[in-house]
């Protein structure tokens, strides 16, 4: 199986590019890949815990939290999330926090890398 | 797994949008990777703008006289102080009427490297070469 590292930089709400590479990495994992996930830009306002799923707006959390659970590593950049407002203590469990060298490290042992674009 | 080369294209005018800028931030990071790698491995980052992507890199930038945040000029400058590979597209640049002299050095900063403005055929080589092609 391969190793597929998703760079994702959109945000949660205003397209559907950020639920599109949640989707990517879960049929990834599922079929035994080994998924790394980045996040990047208006994406890392997503990993703030306690979202609320309203109908009419993508949610993340519930998303990111199975992922983890299958094993998917999934890593913020440290400085796009404070920048937002968004400080360690209020993220969701278990993802990871770190600068962009983590992105390009995960890239180096790759075999596919999917970059998904932001705003 | 020895060097694994990435090719940063970036297509999106610098300030239109936050990923231009994150191109070349997260290309610069290539610096600090190595210390989660294995010894022996590491990347090599080109960075290359073309077509809209040329917009926005001429020197004179005043982004933190007016707006408070590093200029574009300024990230790239750090690009060259560190080593990094920069190509400008020069079909692109002459598209836009933009005078090559326009780029940026950072000799001011003490590097050697200059920013390199190329035709799109050698930044086409530096996609061939890449083991991975990231767009922004």
């Amino acid at each position: 199986m391969g190793i597929l590292t998703i760079g994702c930089f959109p945000g949660l709400v205003g397209n559907m590019s950020y639920d599109f590479a949640l989707k990517l990495a879960d049929a990834a994992v599922s079929k035994g890949h080994k998924v790394n996930i980045w996040f990047s830009g208006n994406a890392t306002s997503s990993v703030k815990a306690h979202q609320k799923h309203l109908k009419d707006y993508s949610t993340g959390e519930k998303h990111l939290a199975a992922l983890i659970e299958k094993g998917v590593e999934i890593c913020t950049c440290e400085a796009c999330t404070v920048a937002r407002g968004v400080q360690k203590t209020e993220s969701i469990e278990k993802i990871q926090w770190n600068a962009m060298h983590w992105y390009l490290a995960k890239i180096h042992a790759s075999d596919r890398v999917l970059q998904i674009g932001g705003e | 797994m020895g060097d694994v080369k990435l090719a940063f294209i970036v297509q999106k005018p610098q300030y239109k949008g936050e990923t231009s800028r994150l191109a070349i931030t997260h290309a610069i990071s290539y610096q600090t990777v190595e210390i989660l790698l294995a010894d022996g491995d590491t990347v090599t980052p080109t960075l290359c703008f073309v077509g809209e992507g040329v917009l926005g890199l001429q020197n004179g930038q005043k982004a933190m006289d007016l707006y408070g945040i590093t200029s574009t000029e300024t990230h790239v400058k750090n690009s060259l102080l560190v080593d990094l590979d920069v190509l400008v597209c020069k079909e692109d640049l002459a598209k836009y009427g933009i005078p090559e002299d326009a780029m940026p050095d950072a000799e001011d900063m003490g590097a050697d490297k200059k920013i390199k403005i190329a035709p799109f055929s050698e930044i086409q080589k530096a996609i061939d070469e890449a083991k991975h092609i990231l767009f922004f």
